[in-house]
């Protein structure tokens, strides 16, 4: 371990290389990958945008989960296992209140309206939820070593999990929805109900909670508690309370895409939670984890990635979706941590 | 452990010693437990009258007890790569299935290519078409297998935070049970592998010796259900896991992964190598994995790539964390207690119940709830296990920041 100031020197260029190696793949990684969707575009154009609105479509509901890790994840860096099965729960939820208590059928302007009420009350279910589970397990363990919160925050999950098996029961349920089949029909191209109310529900949230954490006192506090908590606290921020709010946010986001999702797919599944969780998670990553524009781009990167590997004439098809995800996720943990908007970190010492 | 004084430091064993009486001490228990089990099942079992065999069959069964051996296996070898080196492996599945793979393709009819059969020391019957080895080879190849593949995961991964090397390997163990799944070619997809060949207990084929002239068949193949030869079997291979990781442990490399999970940094500037380092450890981890799965493989004689989900690897790690990390004997007691809790404690529990109260509760549909809680309940008030080590309880129990500045009890 004796390296001279000369040989350190000398070494910097091996290092270069391999940079230089990695650019050069991910480059051509690049080039290949537009080159598969310029093929698949000339190949069949209609299916080409049909798939690529559903990608949209299911973009939107994973930046909505995304914002609940990066919101979390950059203010304590904790990775919130449980998200998923937040956002599972969310769905169960919706499921209940609007098919069950509300009994709401298809169309009509009583069922939008009572579908509104249920996103209010599903968000703010969720939003407790995830509150209390900051508040039982995580504040206690926020000086522990980081290996505690983590197995933690496993363990919330099951719990959240064992609620939704027991509301929703061990085998997938289907529902009917509020939104219509079929679409607007502009020349060949098909856009879905769906997809306009998924984009007409999103794009207000996401400009909310960018409204909240941007203009705010209370955003204000969010970010000053990212940075430094000792020194938010010190200026007097009441740091519990912000981390909790951040709870909030991120649980409410999630509680709409349930929604969403109940909306788009018509089905609840106890176990839908975790790898739709970690789609998720790969596009908060994706787009650079603690940068909310990052979450909502990776969202929908991620949407329309694995739209087009189901939905293309020339993909690798739909049993093999989550493994591309899974695959894109461990590369990206690699060769680029920080993700497309993030700031590379320096580990402190 | 008595902390031994200055003056009698003469005539006290020194500490390396207290390690070694204590461990022989835990392992001497086991050791007779095993063979009373086995003697038991054996001899006095089948002399105890019907109630209490009907008693044993259902609330602890041999066959649960083997599927609990299983699950010491992989549970020690998760321990040294969570509790030794202190890497969070959310993927440990990962390694069992490849283990279990391995033991469907080297040990069944399933590669129909080699038509006339390759045998090899097996005790399977001649002329079938696919590989047939010796599962002691099998064991050795699994784990051989799979050690390369930790080190294919680990290699790019250690240079990771430690919560991003836990998602990476989360991925590793979604991706590849869904590989074995979808890549029907090479693995005959959700419909498995079945079944498996008949193993033998000894290392070699069929064969004759004569003691006193006598002819006496050895090493004949075991029926699929013998289930007590398989439990001699399962132990033999536990108990070798159990002494690699105690043995490692004292040597240069434990010590070293000891280091390295109470300080990266400090560790490194002693003069530690990491990378190699953590490498070895994800290795010696994944080559028990393996040999899991290849003993997993041979207790169902089959393969079934659903079987392989992400609660193993949860479960897993609730063996090792409530046993106390990096305390195999603990981790050996939570994985056999865990592992029968969930196969058979739970259902019978759940049925006596109902039978006893005329309810319908579904008791198995609790286990999410009881894992997650434990998890949850041992962070939060018993993070270093229920049978710690000393030093891991130094370690776990240390806040990261002095007291003081933890006082400030949720006012700002």
């Amino acid at each position: 371990m004796t390296i001279t100031a000369v040989e350190a020197a000398d070494s910097r260029p091996v290092l270069l290389r391999r940079e230089k190696i990695e650019r050069w793949i991910g480059v051509a990684l690049l080039i290949g990958l537009t080159a598969w969707l310029v093929w698949n575009f000339f190949a069949s154009p209609t299916q080409f945008i049909n798939v690529g609105l559903a990608g949209l479509r299911l973009g939107a509901i994973y930046a909505l989960i995304a914002l609940g890790y990066t919101l979390v994840y950059g203010i304590i860096e904790l990775i919130n296992f449980a998200h998923g099965d937040l956002f599972m729960l969310g769905s169960v939820f919706s499921s209940i209140v609007l098919l069950k208590w509300f009994n709401a059928g298809t169309g009509g302007a009583i069922n939008w309206l009572l579908m509104g009420v249920t996103l209010v009350i599903v968000m703010a279910a969720c939003a407790g939820l995830n509150v209390s589970a900051e508040y039982i397990a995580y504040r206690r363990l926020r000086r522990a070593p980081k290996l505690a919160p983590l197995i933690t925050a496993v363990g919330i999950s099951f719990i959240f999990q064992w609620f939704g098996l027991v509301l929703n029961g061990s085998a997938p349920k289907s529902w009917t929805k509020v939104i219509p089949d079929g679409g607007l029909q502009i020349g060949p191209v098909t856009i879905d109900w769906s997809t306009i109310v998924v984009i007409v529900v999103t794009l207000p949230l996401l400009l909310i909670l960018s409204y909240i954490v941007q203009r705010t006192r209370q955003g204000k506090a969010m970010r000053a508690t990212a940075q430094d908590q000792d020194a938010a606290r010190l200026m007097g921020i009441n740091v519990n309370r912000t981390i909790s709010f951040t709870f909030a946010l991120g649980g409410s986001m999630a509680g709409a895409a349930g929604l969403l999702y109940l909306e788009t797919f018509g089905t609840t599944r106890y176990d839908a939670g975790f790898q739709l969780g970690l789609i998720a998670f790969t596009a908060a990553v994706l787009g650079g984890i603690g940068n909310l524009q990052g979450a909502v781009l990776g969202g929908f990167l991620i949407g329309l990635i694995q739209a087009f590997n189901d939905g293309l004439p020339y993909g690798f098809g739909q049993k093999w979706s989550q493994t591309v995800v899974f695959t894109i996720l461990i590369l990206l943990m690699v060769f680029k941590p920080e993700g497309i908007l993030g700031k590379p970190s320096v580990e402190k010492v | 452990m008595s902390v031994s004084t200055p003056d009698v430091v003469a005539t006290e064993p020194r500490k390396s010693d207290l390690v070694a009486n204590h461990n022989r001490r835990w392992a001497i228990g086991f050791a007779i437990a095993a063979v009373a089990v086995w003697l038991f099942y054996t001899f006095v079992l089948p002399h105890l009258g019907t109630t209490v065999n009907t008693g044993f069959r259902q609330w602890m069964p041999l066959n649960s007890i083997n599927e609990a051996l299983v699950w010491v296996i992989c549970a020690v070898g998760l321990n040294i790569v969570v509790g030794y080196a202190g890497l969070l492996d959310l993927g440990f599945v990962a390694f069992w299935a490849i283990g279990g793979y391995t033991a469907g393709w080297f040990m069944s009819t399933f590669i129909q290519a080699i038509q006339n059969g390759f045998y090899f020391l097996s005790a399977a019957p001649p002329g079938q078409p696919g590989i047939h080895l010796n599962w002691w080879i099998v064991l050795v190849l699994a784990g051989c297998i799979c050690a390369g593949a930790g080190i294919l995961i680990g290699a790019p991964t250690l240079r990771l935070k430690s919560d991003y090397l836990a998602l990476v390997t989360l991925g590793f163990g979604e991706i590849i049970p869904q590989i074995f799944l979808n890549a029907e070619t090479f693995t005959n997809g959700a419909k498995g592998i079945a079944p498996l060949d008949n193993v033998s207990a000894l290392p070699f084929g069929p064969a004759t010796i004569t003691v006193a002239g006598a002819k006496l068949a050895i090493s004949k193949p075991l029926g699929p259900f013998d289930v007590t030869t398989k439990y001699v079997l399962f132990v033999i291979v536990a108990s070798f896991c159990v002494f690699v990781s105690l043995r490692i442990r004292e040597g240069r490399l434990g010590r070293a992964w000891l280091a390295i999970r109470e300080d990266e940094l400090a560790a490194s500037m002693m003069g530690v190598p990491l990378m190699r380092t953590k490498l070895a450890a994800y290795a010696v981890g994944a080559f028990m994995g393996g040999l899991g799965g290849v003993v997993y493989a041979v207790h169902n004689n089959s393969v079934f790539p659903d079987r392989f989900n992400f609660a193993i690897s949860i479960i897993l790690l609730a063996m090792v964390v409530l046993g106390g990390m990096g305390n195999v004997w603990g981790v050996m007691i939570g994985a056999l207690g865990i592992a029968w809790f969930n196969s058979t404690g739970l259902p019978q529990f759940g049925d006596s119940f109902n039978q006893q109260f005329g309810t319908e509760i579904n008791f198995p549909s609790y286990n999410f709830l009881i894992f997650g809680a434990i998890l949850v309940l041992m962070m939060l008030f018993r993070r270093e296990g229920l049978f710690p080590e000393t030093r891991t309880r130094q370690v776990l129990q240390e806040a990261e920041r002095s007291d003081d500045e933890e006082l400030d009890g949720g006012e700002a």
